[in-house]
């Protein structure tokens, strides 16, 4: 009933609709600007993100690399691998991670991810006012979360991918440096592309999570926040 | 738009307590009030009076306790959190003692995010923006970003954008309380004008007595009640003497 009253004597200018929205090129727009004018900040998120899915892939392409190898060389290879301290199963041809190398890992993307938590909570922080004036000039709660999660996801995807090709190209340097040519020779390259492919998705999920709590902190703040934060 | 008066701010016995540490203080204590479109009118009190309280229930950013507020004859408290929104964007438009533009946009853009989120094309957008910048003089700086304008230049986009999709209302919390004396009058001055050139009504929550001058209204507000309410035939005899005034500021 209340949306009658409002209609009667609103929307009288030209070419407006009667919802509220917010399309998505203008916010992919938003957000971007918001990444540059915070760049160093925005870089410092990145940049955590970068290490930690840089080592994830040097990993997961050095695993490719040894299967390679072991693929190519046979058992002779396999002891090769062995004394380079590769966890490999002679019988079944097969190189996994090693327990550590797994813990350090896991552990490395966790701290990614307090990390990320960490830098968006202060990003949000600072933009109190900013949230809630947005709610004053007629936002959604779901615009707010659209606009810090689609950040998330430029950051995401710019700090994942970036260490995934890193950390790929790292661990193809170590390959030739440790095995010679071989090691390219024998590399199973769709495997290796599926390694930094699974290494950036991750980092993009890592992203997307760490912004999740800040984003939904930002979403429920009150617009009445905006006139307090000053007074 | 004088043939048609009609009540666009309704208040019914509102109030309001928040909670402190363990008590509760009853920060407005039971108000009336009654708003009529096109009026100018504004709310003194000292601070700590329940003056901003008041304002933010008007505003419909923040629910009274006890009571209710009618914006255009629609009780707010019923509103949904979209409706809410929709309220906001067209039905009001606020501004803030601090400016609040958004430092990432130029001044066009924070102009034209209000008629972003009211579904405007781009195109039309712009061009209601600069129209809108010019009302308030600042025909070529509309490409300037916040920071690089002065105190006044900012509140003037601010104004701009508070008139992004034709409000009603307008409503200044300390509007000209950032501002020395002749920028806050020339920013008086640009309020009175659009409420009287546009029949908005504007409601500013203020202890800058330069607003008495032109306000239609004061709502004199004292321990979460209204203390008294005067037009302004009335307040011109006690303008001489303003200082007199109770609850001026210390």
């Amino acid at each position: 009933m209340s949306k009658k009253v409002f209609d009667a004597s609103g929307g009288s200018g030209q070419g407006i609709q009667r919802a509220i929205s917010l399309p998505w090129g203008k916010s992919v727009e938003i957000s971007f600007r918001s990444l540059r004018v915070r760049l160093f900040r925005s870089m410092i998120t990145v940049s955590s993100l970068v290490l930690a899915v840089s080592f994830l892939s040097f990993v997961l392409v050095n695993l490719d690399v040894a299967a390679g190898i072991l693929k190519a060389g046979g058992k002779a290879a396999g002891k090769i691998l062995l004394a380079a301290g590769y966890d490999v199963d002679l019988e079944t041809g097969r190189v996994a991670m090693s327990a550590k190398e797994r813990w350090i890992v896991i552990l490395s993307l966790l701290v990614c991810t307090v990390g990320i938590v960490n830098a968006q909570l202060m990003s949000v922080t600072e933009r109190f006012s900013e949230i809630g004036v947005m709610k004053c000039l007629g936002a959604l709660d779901s615009m707010v979360l659209r606009l810090f999660l689609l950040e998330a996801a430029m950051q995401g995807l710019l700090g994942a991918g970036g260490g995934a090709a890193l950390g790929c190209i790292f661990s193809l340097l170590a390959g030739l440096i440790r095995f010679g040519g071989k090691a390219f020779n024998a590399l199973p390259w769709l495997d290796a592309l599926g390694s930094v492919g699974l290494a950036t998705l991750a980092g993009l999920t890592l992203s997307l999570l760490g912004v999740l709590y800040p984003a939904i902190l930002a979403m429920r703040m009150r617009p009445i926040n905006a006139l307090r934060a000053e007074h | 738009m004088n043939d048609e008066r009609h009540t666009i701010v309704r208040v019914i016995n509102v109030k309001k307590d928040f909670p402190l540490g363990r008590q509760t203080v009853r920060v407005l204590k039971g108000v009336d009030l009654e708003i009529m479109a096109g009026e100018y009118i504004s709310i003194m009190g000292p601070s700590g009076s329940g003056k901003s309280t008041l304002f933010n229930m008007i505003g419909g950013l923040d629910k009274p306790t006890d009571g209710k507020v009618f914006i255009d004859e629609v009780d707010i408290s019923q509103l949904d959190a979209y409706e809410l929104a929709w309220l906001r964007n067209r039905k009001i438009g606020y501004i803030f003692q601090t400016f609040n533009l958004i430092p990432v946009m130029t001044a066009l853009e924070n102009v034209t995010l209000p008629m972003t989120f009211a579904g405007m094309h781009g195109d039309d957008a712009q061009d209601k923006g600069i129209e809108l910048l010019k009302l308030v003089g600042l025909g070529e700086r509309f490409q300037h970003k916040p920071l690089e304008l002065s105190g006044g230049q900012q509140q003037r986009v601010a104004i701009a954008r508070s008139l992004a999709n034709d409000p009603a209302i307008i409503l200044a919390d300390e509007p000209t309380g950032n501002l020395d004396l002749s920028t806050g009058a020339e920013i008086i001055e640009l309020l009175k004008m659009l409420s009287a050139e546009r029949g908005v009504t504007v409601i500013s929550a203020t202890h800058d007595y330069k607003m008495l001058n032109v306000s239609d209204r004061v709502v004199w507000i004292r321990d979460g009640m209204i203390d008294r309410i005067e037009n302004r035939d009335e307040l011109d005899i006690s303008v001489g003497g303003i200082t007199e005034v109770e609850g001026a500021p210390a």
